[in-house]
């Protein structure tokens, strides 16, 4: 087990899109438990994704179980080729990244979602997450296809008008 | 690095940034954190601005593009630094009729429960004939949600509405 090294912007790594991972064998496995170490040796972060540790394999962690106000959550999840299926609604909501330190800043996020992934073994599981899981696993999905928060940052100045247009456009990925 | 605080207020046009940051840039002089708004016809600008490999003064150097876009500037030597960031755990969103004493009012309870505003942001909207006014502040409590509705409760009208809400920055 080891701590690895968080890339930060301007990295550019981070804004490159990772590869699907094909073998479940033992490597994965190691390098999903340094990626867990790493996201929990941080500042507390909700998820952590591959790429920021320099490794372009779509491979993500979340847990949004320790909340301070407890949220609707599936545990800890380790999400190997994760893919979104279904959006629905769009909520405002403040994030911030390990990649991205000493800033915050709002971003509009899907409310619900469905999505499907592989587990660290290779079997296939489905989720449905709404609120701030959706909202952790679409920021960390995100990572694979090297797209930060920055990279959807709204002002709240233009946030409700901005909502209005997407609820018209229905379940349109923004 | 010393900083100061640039402010400059004129009619809005376009232009005015990119004219401002340039005097400013080829001055030698490097921005930090800055605020730049429309409001209410006239374009505002709070930027901090330092001088360290600047040879002129910052008076020197925006004159001129202040006088060109008829801007007013104001410079005052601030103790700032930058990476001093507070992340907001609370916002409060304000709307209704327009009237007078809603932001004193609103902020006075906030005030009372010990509420550090970080970002406000207000318009007033609506119609000539119906004005209506909309606030959103985001800021940091030790208070829990509870006590700020609370205070709150004390506020509600027909005419405006107050929402609090708690904010969980996604650290991702």
């Amino acid at each position: 087990m080891a701590i690895l090294e968080i890339l930060r912007l301007p990295d550019p790594r981070l804004k490159a899109a990772s590869q699907e991972v094909d073998q479940f064998d033992e490597a994965l496995q190691a390098f999903i438990d340094d990626l867990e170490e790493t996201r929990q040796a941080g500042p507390a972060a909700v998820g952590i994704a591959a790429p920021q540790v320099g490794r372009q394999q779509r491979v993500v962690i979340i847990d949004c179980s320790t909340t301070r106000k407890p949220v609707p959550n599936h545990g800890r999840l380790v999400l190997i080729n994760p893919e979104i299926t279904e959006w629905d609604g769009f909520e405002l909501g403040r994030e911030g990244c390990l990649s991205v330190p000493d800033y915050t800043g709002n971003v509009i996020r899907a409310e619900r979602i469905k999505m499907r992934a592989y587990t660290a073994t290779g079997e296939i599981q489905e989720y449905e997450m709404e609120g701030y899981e959706a909202r952790a696993l679409q920021h960390e999905v995100d990572h694979l296809d090297g797209i930060l928060f920055i990279d959807r940052l709204v002002s709240r100045r233009t946030d409700l008008f901005q909502r209005k247009v997407y609820q018209k456009g229905g379940k349109k990925r923004k | 690095m010393k900083w100061q605080m640039l402010t400059l207020v004129g009619e809005d046009q376009p232009g005015i940034v990119a004219q401002v940051t340039d005097a400013l840039f080829r001055g030698g002089f490097t921005l930090g954190e800055a605020s730049m708004l429309r409001l209410g016809g006239n374009f505002t600008i709070m930027m901090m601005v330092d001088g360290g490999q600047s040879e002129q003064t910052l008076p020197t150097c925006i004159a001129p593009v202040a006088n060109k876009l008829g801007l007013r500037y104001h410079l005052d030597p601030i103790h700032g630094e930058l990476h001093q960031h507070r992340v907001p755990n609370f916002q409060v969103r304000v709307n209704g009729a327009d009237r007078a004493g809603i932001v004193a009012q609103v902020t006075g309870l906030l005030a009372e429960c010990g509420f550090n505003i970080l970002e406000l942001d207000s318009d007033v909207v609506g119609s000539r004939e119906e004005p209506v006014y909309i606030m959103t502040i985001q800021g940091y409590a030790e208070e829990t949600i509870e006590t700020l509705e609370a205070a709150f409760g004390k506020l509600e009208t027909d005419e405006i509405d107050v929402h609090v809400s708690a904010i969980e920055t996604l650290i991702g």
